[in-house]
C-alpha cells in the first residue's frame, strides 16, 4: 500500500531555527530517512519554501492568481504533482493545462526547498 | 514537542505579533513588554506539562494582558471585582483565546509595533536598536554587543528611544490605505537597515545573526501583506544576498569579492526562495527599488561562473534603479555593468562627473582605481587606490585595496592580463547590487 505524508507544524517557528537546531533536526531526519530508502519502503521526499513564496492559482473561469498559500477550508488536499520548470509563470501555465482538464478548486504553485528522490517502490511498480 | 529549543522559537515566532496586540491594548510599550514576559515565565512553566497550545500567540496574549491587569489593580488597590472575563486562569486563557483576540487586528498590531521604531526622530541606529529589543526580543546586552558598545549606554539609548517614540501617540489609530502603505515603506527601509547591519559585518556572529533577524521579520510582514511586490522584493533582495555569506570573507576575514567568490558555498535553498518570490512580484507590473535590486542580485545568483553574469541586462536594470531612486552610488554601481559591457574607458566617463559627490566614498576611488588599472594607467591607479585605503571603512575594505597598490608597486609595467580587475566592493550599506 503507498501513503503520502503530509508535514504540518509552526512555520514561523520552523523557520526560526538556529543553523544549529537545522542541522540537528536535519541530521536525525537524515539517518531515518535513510534506514527507511535502505528498506524501499520511503520514495520521494521533499520540503517546501515557506508559504510566503507560494501562489495560487482559483480554477475558476477565467482561473485568477492569487499571491501567498491556499487558505481555504471547504476544499481538502486531494494530490499533488512535483514540476520541473523554469520560473513562475511557467508552472502557471502548467497549472492552468491541468485546471482545464479537471476544473474546480485550487492549485497552490509552492517552490521547493528540498527534493529526495528515495528509494525505487516495489508497490508503485505494480499501481 | 514540548522541548526548550521548541518552546523558545515558537516565542520568538509569536513575539511581534503578540507584543503588538498588547501594545494596542495598553498603548504603553514597557508595560506592553512587562505583560508579554510575564506570559513567556507562565509558558516556560505550562507549556511542557500541558503540551503548546493551539495558538502560542493568542496564549501569550491573552495570559500577558490578564497578568498585566492584574497588577494593574493590585498596584491600585482595586476592591471592586474585575469584569468576568478578566478573571479567567490560565487553563481557560488556552481554550478561548482564540476566539476572543481579533484576528483581523494582528496585522495592523504587527505593523504598528514595527513602524513606531521607524520614528523620524530616531537615528538609523536607534531604530534599528529598538526594533531589535521590542520586535525581535534580543537582550539589551545582545544589541550593545551586535553595535559594539557597553550594556548601560545601549540601555541608556535604548530607554531614550522609547521616551521619544511613546511622546507620541498618532500610530494606535487604525491606518487607513495610504497611511499603511507609507507604514509599510518606512518598515521596509528600517528592515533593509537592520539587514545591513549583519551584513557588513565581517564574520561576528552577534551582527551576522542580524541579516537573519531582518529576514525573517520581511517573512512575517509578507504573510501579513502577500500582495505587496515591495516587500517580496526586498525580502528577495535580503535572502540572495545572504545567500552569499559563506563566501564573502575568507579564512583570514577578508572580503572576498562577488566575482572570486566559489559560488559552490553561496546557499541554494535561500536563492530560490529570492526567486521565487522576484517571479512573483513582476507579476504585478508595479516596480520599485527594492524589486530591481533583487532582480539585479539574482542576475547575479544565476550565473554560473562570473563570465555567465549578463552584464547587458544588469546594465538595464541600474538605469531603470536610477529612473526610480537616482543616486550616485546608483550610478556608480551601474558603472560596473557598464564596464564589462561597453568597456572601463565608458564607464570612467560615467563616473567622473560624481568625483565631487563622492569625494569621500571608498567605492567610488576603488573604482576609479581598477578601471585605470583595467586601462595600463598605474599612475592615476595608484592615486585613487591611495584616496579609497585612506577611506577604507573596515581592515578587509583596506587589505583589498592594498593588495591593488602591491601589484601595482610590483609591476613596473602596466598588467598585461586580458582578464579585467576586480569591480568594486559595490554592495556596502547603500550599493547592494554588485559585491
Amino acid at each position: 500500500m503507498l501513503y503520502a505524508l503530509l508535514c504540518y507544524n509552526d512555520e514561523a517557528a520552523v523557520w526560526s531555527w538556529t543553523a544549529e537546531q537545522e542541522a540537528a533536526v536535519m541530521g536525525r531526519l537524515g539517518e531515518v530517512r535513510e534506514r527507511l530508502e535502505r528498506q524501499g519502503k520511503l520514495g520521494p521526499s521533499l520540503r517546501l519554501l515557506p508559504t510566503t513564496a507560494a501562489t495560487t492559482l482559483r480554477k475558476s473561469d477565467p482561473p485568477l492568481v492569487i499571491d501567498g498559500p491556499f487558505a481555504e477550508t471547504k476544499e481538502q488536499l486531494l494530490g499533488f504533482y512535483i514540476l520541473d520548470v523554469a520560473d513562475l509563470d511557467e508552472a502557471l501555465a502548467v497549472a492552468k493545462d491541468l485546471g482545464e482538464a479537471n476544473p474546480g478548486g485550487a492549485y497552490e504553485i509552492r517552490p521547493l526547498a528540498l527534493y529526495n528522490g528515495g528509494a525505487a517502490l516495489a508497490a508503485a511498480a505494480g499501481a | 514537542m514540548t522541548d526548550p529549543a521548541w518552546i523558545n522559537a515558537a516565542i520568538t515566532a509569536a513575539r511581534p505579533q503578540a507584543v503588538g496586540a498588547l501594545l494596542r491594548y495598553f498603548r504603553d510599550l514597557d508595560t506592553a513588554e512587562e505583560a508579554f514576559q510575564d506570559a513567556c515565565l507562565r509558558a516556560l512553566k505550562a507549556w511542557p506539562q500541558n503540551g503548546p497550545p493551539r495558538d502560542p500567540a493568542a496564549w501569550l496574549i491573552m495570559v500577558g494582558r490578564n497578568a498585566a491587569l492584574d497588577g494593574v489593580r493590585k498596584r491600585a488597590r482595586l476592591t471592586e471585582l474585575p469584569p468576568e472575563e478578566m478573571l479567567s486562569d490560565l487553563g481557560d486563557a488556552e481554550a478561548g483565546a482564540a476566539d476572543r483576540v481579533d484576528q483581523a487586528d494582528y496585522r495592523d498590531d504587527v505593523l504598528r509595533l514595527l513602524f513606531i521604531c521607524c520614528h523620524p526622530d530616531l537615528p538609523a541606529t536607534q531604530q534599528i536598536a529598538l526594533a531589535l529589543r521590542i520586535v525581535s526580543g534580543l537582550s539589551v546586552r545582545q544589541i550593545a554587543r551586535a553595535f559594539l558598545v557597553g550594556e548601560a549606554a545601549m540601555e541608556q539609548r535604548i530607554t531614550r528611544a522609547k521616551r521619544i517614540v511613546g511622546a507620541g501617540d498618532a500610530a494606535f489609530e487604525t491606518p487607513g490605505p495610504a497611511e499603511r502603505a507609507e507604514r509599510v515603506a518606512a518598515v521596509l527601509a528600517m528592515l533593509y537597515l537592520v539587514f545591513n547591519e549583519g551584513y557588513s559585518a565581517a564574520g561576528d556572529p552577534a551582527r551576522t545573526g542580524l541579516s537573519g533577524e531582518a529576514i525573517r521579520l520581511a517573512r512575517l510582514l509578507l504573510r501579513l501583506y502577500p500582495a505587496e511586490p515591495e516587500v517580496m522584493g526586498l525580502l528577495a533582495l535580503m535572502l540572495v544576498q545572504h545567500a552569499r555569506t559563506p563566501a564573502r570573507f575568507d579564512a583570514e576575514g577578508e572580503i572576498v569579492l562577488l566575482e572570486d567568490q566559489d559560488r559552490r558555498l553561496w546557499d541554494r535553498r535561500m536563492i530560490a526562495e529570492g526567486l521565487a518570490l522576484i517571479d512573483k512580484a513582476m507579476r504585478h507590473r508595479r516596480p520599485g527599488a527594492y524589486q530591481v535590486q533583487a532582480a539585479i542580485a539574482a542576475l547575479h545568483a544565476r550565473a554560473a561562473t562570473p563570465a555567465d553574469t549578463d552584464w547587458a541586462q544588469i546594465d538595464a536594470l541600474y538605469a531603470g534603479l536610477e529612473r526610480l531612486t537616482p543616486s550616485p552610488i546608483v550610478t556608480l554601481n551601474r558603472a560596473v555593468a557598464v564596464s564589462k559591457v561597453r568597456g572601463p574607458e565608458a564607464a570612467l566617463e560615467m563616473i567622473r562627473p560624481l568625483g565631487e559627490r563622492l569625494a569621500g566614498y571608498f567605492h567610488f576611488h576603488g573604482l576609479t582605481g581598477a578601471l585605470n588599472l583595467e586601462l595600463g594607467r598605474a599612475t592615476e591607479a595608484r592615486a585613487a587606490f591611495d584616496r579609497a585605503i585612506a577611506l577604507a571603512g573596515s581592515a578587509a575594505e583596506a587589505a583589498h585595496i592594498r593588495q591593488h597598490l602591491d601589484r601595482l608597486a610590483a609591476d613596473h609595467a602596466p598588467p598585461d592580463r586580458a582578464a579585467p580587475d576586480r569591480p568594486p566592493p559595490a554592495a556596502g550599506k547603500s550599493a547592494p547590487g554588485a559585491d
